[in-house]
């Protein structure tokens, strides 16, 4: 019946009084003296709830309003067809396995033509019948972790996905583990697990969609190609996103998950390296093109779990006239760290630096990066960034704002002190910080 | 001569007219076709998603099997990212919403209380995303064409498709422009009421009037096309597409019954001829040895290249497959369509033609003794690679399989003679489903009480008025109503104090001539024609002078009509100036004259003074003049 809870009480009770339900093909007179026919489909979740929404024969849709509906009359009983599951010819096991991992998002839905509601979806038959080229490329397993919007994804959740990824690494070592996930909050995701799982023995591989899978148009496919294909062939044992590489369907480019950003809105060649070239270029008829020999390869060694992100820490942007309660609000909240997206260089306003000074004194770390994105900070240059410093604060080289808010998630349920944390900030574990800023890496085009 | 009422001729028109709106329906690009060089391209593929029933359009696979891919190309400044598929639409443009509730009610329709744009879905690359967008505006709509009655089903507003420019890499690529994707369409669809080739005309031509009332909908070649479903007793749903010129209406309704009528005629002598479904079978014979030393360009190319020749038997067929069912397009010309879209072929041979094209009898003798035939049958040829052929050869067995049942449901494209071609099947019922991205739009009745109060007068009635209060005959009336000018013509008339009939003239038939004559005409302003009828007005133009002006202003756009005029010395003329000019020529020529009586004096004088007048002042005064002088002459010199 909650498909029915669109529908106004005065729609409701025309239906009730005619005995019309959803689905149901009808014939509908009108004040009017017109008829019209159609399939009765439950209210879509916006629109004017007194309008009753039918499926015309020729296939559209329109909505009728019920006070110029004189007469329902069924014709006959709902017929809701189950999607028919079409035969897969058998599977190839000698192929490489891969294993496919969904936490929902775009790529994992699908529509429900009746209605236009998007419900997810993900089995390794749905994947193969929507990229049937995927049955002579690897033996696929898919597992849906959650099925959630990507801005519902939170540390706890990277924590078990980390989990689930060692595991199937250990048991059924995979030649690569890819996981569907939306795009919006991919690059956190695809940062935390290149921090929490370690010594990877192949590439974690993030793949997403920015149009949906139903459409002919959908860059689905093209993606999914080419994550299988890295996870298959790449030389590297990191943590990626897979996406499309221009606005053509062309090829797809590997970006290290924690120097990649979403830096569109729309657009299927969203993703961008960031401080960094991406790792891979991949074309669904060649074999897999390295961009660089600065990677870590696959491990030879047993995969390692480094699970544990601290919730209890903010990012935050600096903007001109931020008042200082905002940080003593985090402060007195008992948050364990900051980071700070601040202008430029690394700067932000006077008033700021007192209420820094006093959390860095309780031994909170505040790590400090810059909203422009490209280049590294340096507290050295001007006045203010002396004074940060002076304050306590820790300026975060090239990383991008959101891979040092997750990395210091994750560094403080390891680091004992604030001192220790900062070193830790610090360290280079999984190519997160680029000591060397190269002149390719902007404006953000390489060849 | 067709009795279409004997052959239960039935047809439906769908119209497509482009709204004149100042942005696209779903962004904000302008909607202008442009003819540079594109400024960026791209590259797209199309997959065929799976329908509610859990189907893959058999023709939406094989397009997408052949690895089709699609190179777009755009502007900067009317392509966007939604019509690049990078962004999603924007809200319903409601100016053109506007339009298509305004046209619903000329048309007697009843706009929906909620509108729910659609995707259908069109994977031959001509929409970028795959599906076209379209809502349904209203229904059960009427006119009335010539004193019956036609009832227009449904009235849609969609986005129009993108052009396609060509193709590349032997159709593997396809090319299409950007710059049309987007730009609203209203979609009328009739009844399939229509019972002659004429009445399609007839009712075409009549919607078509309806919207330019309007005035807001775009004019020219390309911005109206026609679809029509067209069918006859014991035939089949054929629909047409893409018309753009109304005259060829009839034609194509025309061509279109005959070759129903003559694929039926062939059903009965394959009927009579004993020929059945099974006795055509999809066993190919390969036959590229008896072609090894082909005199045949098309074979020994194909050949070459490490093709093959491949062929199959057609029992009972001899003499068949060169029958003709349009003039020109035999059912060969048919079966050769499929061949295009069922492979990567040009077409294909077939034995009523041969020997022919390089085809020895020798060579036919052979294949027909391979094939193990008799005189009755015939056979089919395929040269190309393997693959292709045996593709070309399975599509050419389906059709032929057809045949036996009579006309085939599917979608064909019109020539420009009237004849049409196959251009893919009938696609199942159309595949749509909510565009989830745009939100329904409630229809309010205030705003439909506001149109409907300033609702432009119908065709029918404007007629009436321009015969009755203007003065119009019948002809000049209806070539008003159908022009281009038809809003400019009704406001000058209310305007400027000159007589309707010279303002329609003028705005038709003076200009059909001045374009026939090689001028611009396209890109006359309508400031400029009310300068020209502010002249006339004022005097300072006679109405002979306004072709000759109009030239001038064709000729010599930045000139203002005051210039021209003063220029060519067309300034209009006293009547004292005249009456000197008219005398200097009864002077010049007295002696003459005098060995004439009046009355043909008059017409002499008259024929000089005009070729001097002409233009600067009425032909009726100079008339006056001439015969008041003369007379006056003929008395000073004691005739009378």
């Amino acid at each position: 019946m909650s498909e029915r809870s669109g529908y106004s009480p005065a729609v409701l009770k025309l239906l009730e009084k005619y005995k019309a339900d959803l689905f149901q093909e009808v014939n509908i007179k009108l004040v009017d003296h017109r008829e019209i026919n159609g399939i009765i489909l439950p209210r879509p979740f916006y629109g004017d709830p007194d309008v009753l929404v039918l499926k015309l024969p020729n296939g559209y849709n329109i909505g009728i309003e019920y006070k110029k509906i004189k007469y329902i009359a069924v014709i006959s009983p709902a017929k809701r067809k189950p999607l028919v599951e079409l035969a897969l010819p058998h599977l190839r096991e000698d192929l490489p396995l891969v294993y496919m991992l969904s936490t929902g998002g775009t790529i994992a839905s699908r529509i429900d033509y009746s209605t236009g509601a998007v419900y997810p979806f993900f089995t390794a038959e749905e994947i193969y019948r929507m990229v049937p080229e995927l049955l002579d490329l690897a033996y696929i397993k898919a597992e849906t972790v959650y099925s959630i919007f990507s801005e519902d994804m939170t540390p706890k959740r990277w924590d078990e996905l980390a989990k689930r990824i060692y595991e199937i690494y250990r048991k059924e070592a995979p030649a690569g583990i890819i996981v569907a996930h939306g795009t919006d909050t991919m690059g956190y995701t695809a940062a935390a697990i290149a921090f929490a799982v370690r010594n990877l023995p192949g590439p974690v591989i993030f793949v997403g969609s920015q149009r949906s899978s139903d459409r002919p148009s959908s860059d689905t496919a093209l993606n999914v190609i080419c994550a299988v294909k890295t996870a298959i062939e790449a030389p590297f044992g990191e943590s990626v996103v897979v996406m499309h590489g221009c606005t053509s369907d062309d090829y797809c480019l590997a970006h290290r998950g924690v120097k990649v950003r979403k830096m569109h809105t729309s657009r299927r060649d969203a993703f961008r390296s960031v401080n960094d070239i991406p790792l891979a270029l991949i074309r669904p008829q060649q074999r897999i093109k390295l961009l660089t020999s600065r990677y870590l390869k696959r491990s030879e060694e047993e995969p390692q779990l480094l699970g544990g992100f601290e919730e209890k820490v903010a990012l935050i942007k600096f903007y001109p006239g931020m008042h200082p309660e905002i940080l003593e609000f985090l402060h007195e909240e008992g948050y364990k760290g900051i980071v700070i997206e601040a202008t430029g260089l690394g700067h932000v306003s006077e008033k700021l630096v007192e209420p820094i000074r006093k959390m860095v004194k309780d031994g909170i770390p505040i790590v400090i990066t810059s909203q422009c994105m490209w280049g590294r900070v340096n507290l050295n240059v001007y006045r203010r960034g002396v004074e940060l410093i002076k304050a306590g604060a820790l300026p975060g080289e090239d990383m991008l704002p959101e891979t040092a808010f997750v990395k210091l998630s994750w560094v403080l349920k390891r680091a004992d002190d604030i001192e220790s944390a900062y070193k830790m900030m610090l360290t280079n574990y999984v190519y997160e910080i680029n000591p060397r800023s190269e002149e390719r890496f902007y404006p953000p085009v390489w060849r | 001569m067709i009795n279409y009422k004997e052959i239960g001729l039935k047809c439906g028109l769908e119209l497509h007219q482009m709204l004149d709106t100042s942005t696209k329906l779903f962004c904000k690009c302008p909607p202008e076709i442009r003819h540079e060089d594109p400024e960026f391209t791209f590259k797209r593929r199309l997959r065929p998603t799976r329908s509610e029933i859990g189907e893959i359009d058999p023709a939406a696979l094989f397009e997408f099997k052949k690895g089709r891919t699609y190179l777009y190309e755009g502007y900067e400044d009317n392509v966007c990212l939604v019509e690049m598929d990078e962004e999603p639409p924007h809200d319903l443009n409601r100016e053109a919403l506007q339009i298509a509730l305004e046209i619903s009610l000329l048309l007697n329709a009843k706009p929906v209380d909620e509108i729910h744009v659609m995707r259908k879905i069109v994977i031959d690359g001509s929409n970028t995303t795959g599906f076209q967008r379209t809502a349904l505006i209203s229904i059960n709509g009427c006119i009335e064409v010539n004193g019956k009655k036609v009832p227009i089903q449904t009235i849609c507003l969609e986005e129009d498709a993108a052009r396609k420019i060509g193709e590349k890499e032997g159709g593997r690529v396809v090319v299409y422009r950007l710059d049309r994707l987007g730009i609203p369409l209203i979609e009328i669809a009739t009844a399939p009421v229509i019972n002659t080739p004429d009445e399609a005309y007839e009712v075409a031509r009549y919607i078509g009037r309806l919207l330019r009332i309007t005035g807001k909908v775009k004019r020219g070649l390309g911005t109206i096309r026609q679809d029509l479903n067209i069918s006859i007793k014991g035939g089949a749903r054929v629909e047409i597409k893409g018309v753009q010129k109304l005259e060829l209406l009839p034609k194509i309704v025309e061509y279109e019954a005959l070759r129903q009528l003559r694929l039926l005629e062939l059903k009965k002598e394959l009927e009579k001829r004993g020929v059945k479904e099974d006795d055509i079978s999809y066993s190919f014979i390969d036959v590229t040895d008896i072609f090894a030393n082909s005199k045949s360009k098309i074979v020994s190319r194909a050949l070459k290249s490490e093709g093959i020749g491949l062929a199959v038997k057609v029992p009972g067929f001899a003499g068949l497959i060169g029958c003709e069912l349009q003039p020109g397009r035999r059912f060969g010309t048919e079966l050769a369509d499929y061949v295009r879209f069922w492979s990567g072929l040009r077409g294909i041979f077939h034995s009523d033609e041969l020997p022919a094209y390089g085809i020895s009898e020798e060579e036919v003798e052979k294949v027909r003794r391979r094939l193990n035939m008799n005189e009755r049958d015939a056979f089919i040829l395929a040269f190309g690679p393997a693959e292709d052929c045996r593709n070309a050869l399975k599509a050419v067995v389906d059709r032929i399989k057809v045949a036996l049942r009579g006309v085939p449901e599917e979608t064909r494209g019109a020539n420009d003679d009237g004849t049409t071609k196959f251009l893919r099947p009938m696609p199942g019922r159309a595949r749509m489903y909510p565009e989830t991205d745009i939100r329904p739009i409630r229809i309010d009745d205030k705003l439909l009480e506001t149109l409907r109060a300033k609702l432009p007068e119908t065709p029918e009635k404007k007629l009436k008025r321009f015969v009755e209060e203007y003065g119009l005959s019948r002809e000049l009336a209806e070539k008003i109503l159908d022009s281009k000018f038809l809003q400019v013509f009704e406001a000058l008339v209310r305007e400027v104090k000159v007589p309707p009939v010279l303002i329609a003239s003028t705005l038709t038939n003076t200009l059909v001539e001045l374009r026939r004559e090689g001028l611009d005409t396209e890109s006359l302003s309508q400031s400029k024609l009310w300068e020209l009828f502010r002249a006339v007005e004022a005097g300072t133009l006679s109405k002979e002078a306004v072709p000759e002006v109009l030239r001038e202003m064709l000729k010599q756009p930045e000139e203002s009509v005051t210039d021209i005029i003063e220029r060519i010395g067309l300034k209009s003329l006293s009547e004292d100036e005249a009456r000197r000019i008219v005398n200097e020529v009864i002077n010049s020529s007295s002696e003459k004259l005098l060995s004439m009586n009046e009355k043909k004096a008059i017409n002499f004088i008259m024929g000089r003074a005009m070729s001097k007048l002409r233009g600067r002042i009425d032909g009726r005064k100079v008339y006056k003049i001439v015969s008041e002088e003369v007379s006056k002459f003929f008395k000073e010199h004691g005739k009378s």
